[in-house]
């Protein structure tokens, strides 16, 4: 059986990412570790509490010679025009989430809005990535 | 202190036409939301995004209005209102331009929104969002 462990988003900043995931989004840290003999490469992933089985890597953008200085030009470029990265969210309560988000101090995009599959807001973490907050109406229901 | 891409500023004014499109919003506040003046950000915008920021409003506007034709059935008048836009004669050309046909027959193609797949709106927006189109407008209306 495939399962998906961890999805990554490039950030431009580990700590400021890492303090918006888990003090504003509310995740937890599920791993922080920097190699010393990999020019300090920082592992770092978080994931909500109650998911213990997906994660997301809050990957740094690397220089040379992982990724030469042009690629990482562009790769910040994409994030700036915020085409880098999305990720998913689903609540069972788009309201009251985003009236918990909110009030931690996260900006959101799209306030909740009724689609025809649910309710739906977005808001972007400090890199420019797409966060969704969705509350997936029941199949049932349609 | 972080790093911070030229064309974040930029960004945050296509987040304020994503999110705030319904409200009576020109140019002039994207520029704002920028913290640009209104020529600079237009070029700015295009040269980032590959249109101006005139287009990529109304043609968010016309396709949530094309979401709501479709999916609902509030008369053309009301849906122009709720996307924005001031003035009915104005989207229904601007529509039928975009769109081929009328509001009215557009309309009258689709079923209704409980056939529809559950898929993301962000999806349905950055893919539904139609290409802008005009006759000879481009040169006046885009002077960036």
């Amino acid at each position: 059986m495939i399962k998906i462990a961890n999805a990554q988003l490039w950030v431009h900043d580990q700590d400021e990412a890492l303090a918006f995931y888990t003090e504003k989004v509310g995740m937890e840290v599920r791993a922080d570790v920097t190699l010393p003999e990999m020019d300090s490469f920082r592992w770092l992933t978080v994931g909500l509490p109650g998911q213990d089985d997906v994660s997301i890597v809050l990957m740094a953008i690397p220089g040379p010679p992982v990724m030469d200085a042009e690629t990482r030009e562009q790769v910040r470029n994409l994030m700036g025009k915020g085409f880098a990265g999305t990720i998913f969210l689903t609540t069972d309560d788009c309201h009251a989430s985003y009236e918990e988000l909110k009030g931690r101090g996260v900006d959101f995009v799209e306030e909740p809005e009724e689609r025809p599959y649910g309710i739906d807001s977005s808001f972007r973490d400090p890199s420019g990535n797409h966060i969704r907050l969705t509350q997936v109406r029941e199949l049932a229901a349609l | 202190m972080a790093f911070v891409p030229p064309a974040r500023h930029l960004l945050r004014a296509k987040d304020v036409a994503d999110g705030h499109y319904n409200e009576p919003l020109g140019v002039d506040d994207l520029a704002g939301a920028a913290g640009l003046s209104r020529a600079h950000f237009s070029r700015e915008f295009r040269r980032a995004f590959g249109e101006s920021p005139h287009a990529y409003l109304l043609t968010r506007r016309l396709e949530r209005a094309a979401a709501l034709l479709r999916s609902t059935d509030r008369t053309v008048a009301d849906i122009c209102f709720a996307v924005g836009l001031k003035s009915v004669g104005s989207f229904t050309t601007s529509f039928t331009r975009t769109y081929g046909r009328p509001p009215t027959a557009y309309r009258a193609e689709f079923p209704p929104a409980s056939q529809h797949a559950l898929i993301p709106a962000c999806v349905l927006r950055a893919y539904g969002r139609p290409q802008h189109r005009t006759f000879r407008e481009d040169s006046r209306l885009d002077p960036a």
